[in-house]
Parts: C-alpha cells; structure tokens; sequence
C-alpha cells in the first residue's frame, strides 16, 4: 500500500518525536524503527528525514550531538528529544486523537465500495 | 578493479555529486553518507551484491534534488541569495549570464541618467536632497522585479507608497532651511530601504528568515559599494594627476558627469555582485563583524567616558545628540550583521558575549544620550528635530534592551538563537512605521517649519 505523501509528511513530526522519547537514536535507526512501526507499509525518502531532523533540531524540539558508529567507526550524528519537544509531542498527540476519532466514527458510517468490503484491496 | 574499491569510488563519485548542492554542507554530507553506508550495508547483508545495494541505497535516499530543496528549506542561510532557492524545473533556470549583465548595466546607466536629470533640472539643494533617493530607488527596485519576476500585485504595492512618498516630499510646502524638510529627506531612504527590501524578498516580507536574508544583503552590499568606491576613487584620483600634468582640470567634470553617474551606479552594481558573488563575502562577513565587535566596544566605553566626565549634559550641541545617534544606529547594524552572518544552530561562545557586552555598553551610551535629550527638551522646549531624536532613541533604547535579554538568556542556555534572531527581525518595521511618521505626519504637525 502506498500512503500518500502529503500524510506521511503531516505523520513524519509526531513519529520522530514519538520515536526519539525513548531515547538519543541516528537517522537510519529512526527510518529503520519508522519502518518496523508501520510494518514496512510506510516508506520515507530517506534523504527528506535529514531536514526535518534540523528543523527539530531549530526550534529546539531536539539536541543534536556528533558521535561515532560503534562498528565502523563512522562520525555520526545523534538526535536525543528535549522537554520542548516532549511539550510539542503531547500537544501533536492530542490534535491526532481528535482527528483519529473523528476518522474512526467516519469509517464506522462510510459505505464502502464493495471490492474493498470483500478485502482483496 | 576490487570490487571494494568499485563500492567506494561509487560513493565517492556520489558524495563529489552532492556536494555540488550548495544547500547541503559538508557535515550534512558526512551524516548523508553514514546513513548511505548503513543502508548498502544492510542490503549487503540481504544478500544483494555491491552495485545492486547502491542503487538501491541512492533509490531510497530520493531524487537529490527534492532533497536539497528540502535542506535549502531548512538552511535558508547557506544560499540565501537565490531565493528561489533551486529552480523548481532545471530546464527553466537558465538566464544567460550576459543578459543579467546587460540589464544590471542599463539599470545602473539609469539610475546615473535619472540622478543626473535631478542635478540639473531640480532647482536647489533641499529639493534635490528630498529626491536623491526617489531618483534612484526605481532602478535598485527594477533590478529585484526583474530578478525575481515579482508579481503585477507586488508592483502595484511597491508604487503605491512610492509615489505617495514623492508627492508628500514634493507637494508638503516645506519652509526653506527648515527642520521637517531637512527631516523628511533623512528618513525618506529608510522607507525607500524597507521597499526595496519588499522586492529584494519577493514580496515574502512576513518570513522571518527572508528578513535576515535582507540584513545579510545591506550589509554585503555596504562591504562591495565600500569597495568599488575606494577602488573607484583610487582611478580617479590617479586620472586626475595624470590629467593636472598635461594641465586639465578634471573637477568639473567630476563634479558635473562622473559622481552623478558612480555614485548610483555603483549601488545597482554593488546589488548585483552581492547577488552573483557573494561566496566571497560570505567567508569575510564573519571575520569583518568579530574585527569591529571589540572595536565598537572599544569606541563606546570612550565615549561613555568622555560623555559622562564632561558634565552639563544640557549643554551638549545638538550636533552630537544627533551625531551619538548615528553612532547607536551603526552599532545596531553592527549587530544584526553580525547575527545574520552567524551559525544559527552553533552553541553560545566567546564571541556571543563579546555581543552581550556591546550590547550593554550601546544601552549605557543610549540612557546617557536619553538623559542630554529630555533634559535640553525641559531647558529649551521641544523642536521636530529633538522629538525626531527623542524617538528614534526610545526606538533604539526598546530594541537594544530586549535585544541585551534575550541575548544574555541565550548566554545562559534558556533561550534558543532562533529567538534573538526573530526579535530583530520582527522589530525592523517598526522603524519603517517611524520613518513614515517624520515623513507624513511631522511637517503638518509642526506647521512645515
């Protein structure tokens, strides 16, 4: 299944946040958990988490600290979430319970096409 | 070849590739590659072979153009001059480079037409002085609605207060020698300024980031005029003694033909290298604002001594309220200089006290100036010249204050840069808002005088 972009961009906030407030991680430990969360049905643009991750990093929400891989050796830059981004992930988590409960009471309502119901989709 | 070399030259040739993008630096790069490394391992160790696990980490990094859209997005400041950022499509970004030439030529042989125009047919100084800038600022202005092929609406709101600017400096019955004319043509530029900032931004003037886009070009632009005016003068002087051996005097023709046309010249000239080719100021702006940080420090605490010993400070010339003025005006440029040519996300150092100090010694010049001026307005009774300086300090005052808190809060870790940044920015109207006062509403208040 492909989930269209504008939502995956609307999700990609509340995820890194969510992701990082169990503790610092890299950015390919971030997609790699963004995949297994989402049982590999959404899939981001590796390169597009790097700007967002600045941004974070900008306006606070995350502190940044350079690194190394422990197998390689790499430099590597890790991200740890901060109390503002705690802040502004409780606050993006109530804005998506109201629309996932409001989704829910639509999807509960809505007709279906019938290809769907029979679940081939 | 090792099959391992094929994998690192790959990436190599990958990293040569990104690095192109001016958006992405180097420290980008070395996380973007770490991440690459990471994916083609795991491909790797999936059972695909070196050039399939490449391809398939590049498939999933995204097309490097989007992605360096995206950074460019976040880090406005690394390529702050295109404003567009990169083109949307590559095929449309081509102007040819000779045509920019041609119209940054036309535009600045103009602004030298126009100027010219001005010195001959508008009778006296005063009357020139109040439209020097309304002379040239179309072609500054034409420059930008050119390079950023503003919208008709845009035009419309830049000539609108443009010419409401003209008929108020031209049909205001302004009293010879007087003090609201004199007043109006100093603030006129800053107005004209903040307009032609409006067009240097694409009309995205509400954006925080595309303000400090503007503080950084003033101020490379005040670094290249700067330059092509001593390099300017250097020919001139040089033509002048070669001419004065053969007996010719060049000083009416320099007076009559070549200012007129250099100096306005120049600025459109100077606006388009800032454009074209500010790599090379961008490494200077840095270096430039640590030099006069301590300089102006140094400058002030003179001052401030040499203010604070002398006593009588009702008795101070008017001159040198207005000249201490300027002085605060300049260290503010300093300032937000120096703010837009920093790292924003660089953690507090030496030099961010450096700033604190200087901003703390501009307040203490600033109260004792405050003082000297209320207390010459209770001796003398107020003038549209004090009231202009009373305001213009108390805007000063307000700005360094809050500038000075925020400052010392970011010292201290309990503020991010981002804020004192967007305190800058956000209070640059306000001087607009102050200039068009003295403008519009100070001659009929003080009844033209």
């Amino acid at each position: 299944m492909r989930i269209d972009k504008d939502l995956v961009a609307a999700s990609a906030t509340p995820l890194v946040l969510g992701i990082l407030s169990e503790g610092e991680l890299h950015g390919y430990a971030i997609i790699k958990k963004v995949g297994e969360l989402s049982g590999g049905d959404m899939q981001w643009t590796d390169g597009m988490l790097y700007p967002l991750l600045h941004r974070l990093e900008r306006l606070g929400h995350l502190e940044a600290r350079w690194g190394h891989s422990p197998e390689t050796g790499r430099r590597r830059k890790h991200y740890a979430i901060t109390l503002s981004g705690r802040e502004a992930l409780a606050e993006r988590r109530e804005q998506w319970s109201v629309v996932a409960k409001a989704l829910r009471q639509v999807w509960h309502n809505a007709q279906l096409p019938p290809a769907m119901e029979t679940g081939w989709a | 070849m090792e099959p391992q070399e094929g994998l690192e030259a790959q990436i190599d040739y990958w990293r040569g590739y990104v690095a192109r993008r001016r958006a992405i630096s180097p420290a980008d790069l070395d996380e973007l590659e770490d991440h690459l490394r990471e994916q083609i391992a795991e491909r790797r160790a999936g059972g695909l072979d070196e050039d399939e696990s490449f391809l398939v980490a590049i498939k999933r990094m995204g097309n490097l153009d989007a992605v360096s859209r995206e950074f460019a997005r976040e880090h406005s400041e690394r390529l702050w001059k295109q404003l567009v950022l990169l083109p949307e499509h590559p095929a449309a970004a081509g102007v040819p480079p000779w045509r920019e030439l041609a119209v940054v030529l036309s535009l600045a042989v103009g602004a030298g037409l126009a100027l010219k125009a001005g010195l001959s047919w508008l009778g006296g100084d005063e009357v020139l002085l109040r439209n020097a800038g309304l002379l040239v600022f179309p072609f500054l202005a034409a420059y930008f609605a050119w390079k950023r092929q503003l919208s008709g609406r845009l035009l419309l709101a830049l000539v609108v207060p443009f010419a409401a600017l003209a008929v108020v400096l031209n049909a205001y019955p302004f009293a010879p020698e007087g003090s609201t004319g004199m007043l109006a043509a100093l603030h006129a530029p800053v107005l004209l300024w903040l307009l032609a900032g409006v067009a240097y931004v694409g009309g995205r003037w509400r954006s925080d980031g595309r303000r400090m886009d503007f503080v950084r070009f003033t101020g490379e632009l005040a670094i290249y005029f700067t330059l092509l005016g001593l390099g300017g003068g250097v020919l001139i002087g040089l033509t002048a003694a070669v001419l004065q051996l053969v007996g010719l005097d060049l000083e009416p023709a320099m007076e009559a033909w070549i200012l007129p046309f250099a100096v306005p010249g120049a600025l459109v000239v100077a606006a388009w290298l800032v454009e074209a080719k500010q790599d090379v100021i961008e490494n200077i702006a840095p270096v430039l604002t640590r030099i006069f940080t301590p300089l102006t420090i140094a400058m002030l605490l003179a001052m401030l001594v040499v203010l604070t010993t002398a006593g009588g400070l009702i008795d101070v010339d008017r001159g040198l309220l207005i000249l201490m003025n300027a002085v605060l005006v300049l260290v503010l440029c300093l300032l937000l200089y120096a703010l837009s040519a920093r790292e924003p996300l660089a953690p507090a150092g030496i030099f961010d006290v450096l700033q604190l100090v200087l901003l703390v010694a501009a307040l203490a010049v600033d109260a004792v100036m405050l003082t000297a001026m209320l207390a010459r307005i209770a001796e003398f009774g107020s003038s549209p010249n004090k009231i202009a300086a009373l305001g213009l300090n108390l805007l000063l005052l307000v700005h360094l204050l809050w500038a000075a808190r925020l400052s010392a809060g970011f010292l201290r870790g309990r503020c991010r840069f981002a804020v004192l940044e967007h305190w800058q920015t956000r209070y640059l109207p306000v001087y607009g808002l102050w200039a068009a006062l003295v403008v519009f509403v100070f001659p009929p208040v003080f009844a033209f005088a």
